[in-house]
């Protein structure tokens, strides 16, 4: 960047307000957010190291403990069965981008009304996750769900939610929808961006069907491919509601998740363990932060290739 | 364009794909439609076991009529409008202000408060809840919509910097340099050159943050725990249990529940979408 030449006979603010003025316009910004989001996370680890119901201060009626709580983790049955579920939840989360990709493939025309269409196949996206969840939870119902209903024409039937071998999966399919359908409309911005003319170029070459998606689109939808994995992973690792409000960490705590058990630790009716809780935080974000790191470093690298 | 138009294949084709796209996106929207036809039905179909048979009478206006007369509905309803909104003018705000500091600017730690603000958006809600909820308890805007309000702008800050910077980063430097050549001063550059072009910017963030911040359902539960001060995502729960196994009420709360952001959706479209896949294409 170039500064215009100054004039000699300036006040001091006038000289440096190049870096005055960009100062006074973040420091809103930044006190906030440091108040609410980067200094809860330093808070988070040193709570970690205290046994504390969240009553009083946490210096006079906390008890410091060290590692104790993270010990206690190790030997917590519920915590391996959580942390199993985020897994999961993150292998098949990532099961939205080819999803997305195939409907966002077949949507990728131009018949009369389409547009329409598009923002149908959108809205789930749009509806919050608690009516997500009600929704999917009438739809398994048991004899009544439709789910059922279609079962029941072929004779069988199954108590999705109800089973602890299968509710988790149940949960992550209600999950899909929505993420699906956001996926969707990254690719459909992607797929309207591509060059056509290497299109007609490969056309020519002979290339179609996959042969074409996989060695011309794909590459020129990388952007669209690499947040559709920054928001899915984020969303897998955020689940919370769908799993409060369609089983409520049951049958038998085999649908929670380190979110959820967290949560019920710290502040549900199985009492108020602040120190346990935020060490079960701790471990989340541990996990969160080799992705986010991942994700900051392909961006500070995109970030540098664009600066001249 | 990739597949090939469907109007360059055989008549068939064609008619085949025109009558594909309607039934799948039945199927797609089957729970939905589910849920919808269960909100028109009277509760006697329910307790005669008709539940996906022809309802036996058409009750929408009785049965949205009981959540907007006869429960906390429209409460907890303007609750999140109450918190809603002032967020996102908090957000947007904050963020006109963060972008074009980061994205005009060259000083040292630009970039290192930039990224901040990125993984800031990305980290989990637990690691921030215990801190979070007790700095509200402290300063006594716990189970108040302030309380709620705070945290939401401070959170969505982040994200919204994120697209305000990149939005500024792609206007034309040019202007901003002829205009300093000019002797204008950096505010004046900000309030009459650079937020004039972000209008786009603001529209398109202000529909994603309604949505983000209507659908919210952890803090509601953290923060607020009454129907003074309790969202509608957290309200619905509530009101679950006071119409427990109604189906056709809980079903048509529900849909109230969810509509704010769709209606949001549908007349903003093109920002909400222009908003969402910021960064999809390079």
């Amino acid at each position: 960047m170039t500064t215009a030449p100054e004039p000699p006979a300036q006040g001091w603010l006038q000289r440096h307000r190049m870096i005055i003025t960009p100062l006074m316009f973040l420091l809103p910004g930044v006190a906030f957010f440091a108040v609410y989001v980067i200094s809860p996370i330093f808070q988070s680890f040193y709570i970690s190291t205290f046994e504390w119901n969240g009553l009083g201060s946490l210096s006079e009626q906390g008890e410091f403990v060290g590692l104790q709580n993270y010990r206690e983790l190790m030997a917590d049955r519920n915590f391996e069965v959580s942390l199993w579920n985020n897994v999961k939840w993150l292998a098949l989360y990532l099961l939205a981008i080819p999803g997305g990709l195939f409907i966002a493939l077949f949507l990728n025309q131009t018949i009369r009304g389409i547009r329409l269409y598009k923002s149908l196949f959108f809205f789930p996206f749009v509806i919050s996750q608690v009516v997500v969840g009600l929704v999917f939870s009438w739809f398994y119902l048991p004899n009544v769900g439709l789910l059922n209903v279609v079962l029941g024409w072929f004779g069988t039937e199954v108590n999705i939610l109800g089973n602890p071998d299968l509710a988790t999966y149940g949960i992550i399919a209600a999950g899909l929808w929505p993420q699906t359908a956001y996926c969707m409309i990254l690719y459909l911005t992607g797929l309207n961006a591509v060059d056509p003319e290497q299109i007609e170029a490969a056309r020519l070459d002979g290339a179609k069907g996959p042969r074409m998606l996989w060695h011309v689109i794909l590459p020129q939808l990388r952007p669209a491919t690499f947040i559709a994995f920054v928001v899915t992973i984020i969303g897998a690792l955020r689940s919370f509601d769908l799993i409060s409000v369609m089983t409520n960490g049951g049958p038998f705590g085999s649908t929670r998740v380190l979110s959820f058990y967290m949560f019920e630790k710290a502040l549900s009716e199985y009492g108020f363990r602040m120190g346990y809780g935020s060490a079960i935080a701790v471990i989340l974000f541990l996990i969160m932060l080799i992705f986010i790191s991942y994700f900051l470093w392909t961006m500070w690298r995109d970030e540098r290739g664009a600066r001249h | 364009m990739f597949p090939t138009p469907i109007e360059k294949r055989s008549r068939g084709a064609q008619i085949t794909y025109q009558s594909l796209v309607p039934m799948a996106l039945i199927l797609w929207l089957l729970p939905l439609l589910a849920v919808a036809l269960f909100s028109i039905r009277p509760g006697v179909d329910f307790s005669n076991g008709n539940y996906w048979g022809m309802p036996s009478s058409f009750e929408l206006f009785t049965n949205y009529g009981k959540v907007f007369f006869e429960s906390d509905m429209p409460r907890y309803l303007w609750n999140s409008v109450l918190i809603t909104v002032p967020t996102v003018i908090g957000a947007v705000a904050l963020s006109c202000m963060t972008g074009f500091a980061l994205g005009i600017y060259r000083f040292r730690g630009n970039l290192l408060i930039f990224f901040m603000f990125i993984a800031g958006n990305f980290v989990p809600f637990q690691i921030l809840m215990v801190p979070v909820r007790d700095l509200t308890v402290d300063v006594g805007l716990y189970d108040t919509k302030m309380g709620l309000v705070l945290f939401h702008i401070a959170f969505q800050t982040g994200f919204c910097t994120l697209f305000m910077r990149n939005f500024i980063r792609a206007l034309p430097y040019e202007l901003i340099e002829a205009a300093r050549v000019e002797g204008v001063k950096e505010w004046r550059i900000f309030w009459y050159i650079v937020l004039p072009l972000m209008k786009p910017a603001i529209a398109a963030l202000s529909v994603l943050i309604f949505t983000f911040v209507w659908n919210d359902y952890f803090w509601a539960v953290v923060l607020t725990q009454g129907p003074d001060a309790q969202p509608v995502t957290a309200g619905i729960t509530s009101f679950n249990s006071q119409f427990v196994a109604q189906y056709h009420l809980m079903s048509a709360g529900s849909l109230v529940a969810a509509l704010p952001p769709v209606l949001m959706f549908f007349l903003m479209q093109r920002h909400f979408i222009a908003g969402l896949t910021l960064g999809a294409v390079k």
